[in-house]
């Protein structure tokens, strides 16, 4: 991963993100917006999962909110990759680099199994069903495993440079 | 302006300002917080500034919306002005200095501003368009908003780079 990290860094690619001074704020900035519209998107769908809000369904939740966070995964994908072409020595081979992109693939699957199952099974995510307590376990997990993505994301900047 | 300075290097000196400025976790702790906080107050902001725009949670009344979400906004938005208030205490002179931290609460200034306009008198009217598309009034507020929202963070990562402490 580190030569591969060394051979990006010299690509003329990589020059170009270098030498554009304005080009990684941006992307950085268009990363952090979309961090908080996921975020933000997984939390209220989690609220209502644990009825701390009580408008709709856990089902109109899903609708309303999972498409935005597939958005916004896309752009952050694309920003992000951006951000490595430009600097892939400090990203690549970070440990902490590594862990946000484990716990991004947990987050992911949580996303991906909760939109299916919602649909598939929308009156067992109903708030008087016996399944409640397992969905409520689910929940905070998920929204664990999307808070690890967020810490070990900005602990990026903060890896000891070797 | 010379008392000020005086007082931002006195606190620059406190011992809660050396902790955070020499720990290696206090700092990236406290931003984690920040950005988490941050994440609500501007997605929540943004998820109403969307209805009034007409754009997104059309099938539900604006003051629903507002009820359930207004209060998240609040909380978030005192968590991370207090780990921000500590952050900052890190280099109080520095950040004071710079352009781009002001500008950050320029733009904060400005959304502040827009937001009263819209509460005290945009907003009085809400019962004729609760449920339909909000007036131009309410969608320029909801424009202006998420734009303003936009300038905070960018600025604010801004700040990161021309500071030129800790991680950019």
């Amino acid at each position: 991963m580190t030569a591969f990290a060394q051979w990006l860094a010299g690509t003329s690619a990589s020059m170009v993100v270098q030498k554009t001074l304005w080009l990684i704020p941006l992307m950085q900035t268009i990363h952090i917006i979309c961090v908080a519209l996921v975020f933000s998107s997984v939390v209220m769908i989690e609220f209502r999962v644990l009825g701390y809000t009580k408008s709709g369904t856990v089902a109109d939740a899903a609708r309303r909110f999972v498409p935005w966070i597939y958005a916004c995964v896309v752009v952050m994908a694309l920003t992000g990759a951006v951000l490595i072409v430009g600097e892939p020595e400090r990203s690549l081979p970070s440990f902490e680099f590594q862990m946000k992109m484990l716990f991004l693939a947990v987050a992911l699957a949580f996303t991906v199994w909760f939109s299916h199952s919602v649909r598939t099974h929308e009156e067992a995510w109903a708030d008087k069903s016996s399944a409640r307590t397992v969905h409520s376990t689910l929940a905070v997990l998920a929204l664990a495993a999307w808070c690890a993505v967020v810490v070990w994301g900005r602990w990026i900047a903060y890896t000891v440079q070797h | 302006m010379e008392g000020l300075e005086h007082f931002l290097e006195t606190l620059g000196q406190s011992s809660i300002s050396l902790w955070i400025a020499e720990s290696t976790w206090a700092f990236p702790a406290l931003e984690v917080v920040h950005i988490f906080a941050i994440s609500m107050v501007f997605g929540t902001i943004a998820i109403i500034d969307l209805r009034l725009l007409g754009l997104a949670s059309t099938k539900r009344s604006y003051s629903e919306l507002a009820r359930e979400l207004l209060p998240w906004t609040w909380g978030a938005f005192f968590v991370s002005a207090a780990c921000g208030s500590i952050l900052i205490l890190s280099r109080p002179a520095g950040y004071f200095e710079n352009a781009d931290f002001r500008l950050k609460f320029v733009c904060m200034g400005l959304a502040f501003v827009n937001m009263l306009v819209f509460q005290l008198i945009t907003s009085k009217a809400v019962t004729k368009w609760d449920s339909a598309t909000p007036p131009v009034a309410a969608r320029v507020a909801g424009a202006l908003s998420l734009l303003l929202w936009i300038g905070v963070v960018y600025f604010a990562r801004m700040t990161g780079f021309t500071m030129v402490q800790g991680g950019a």
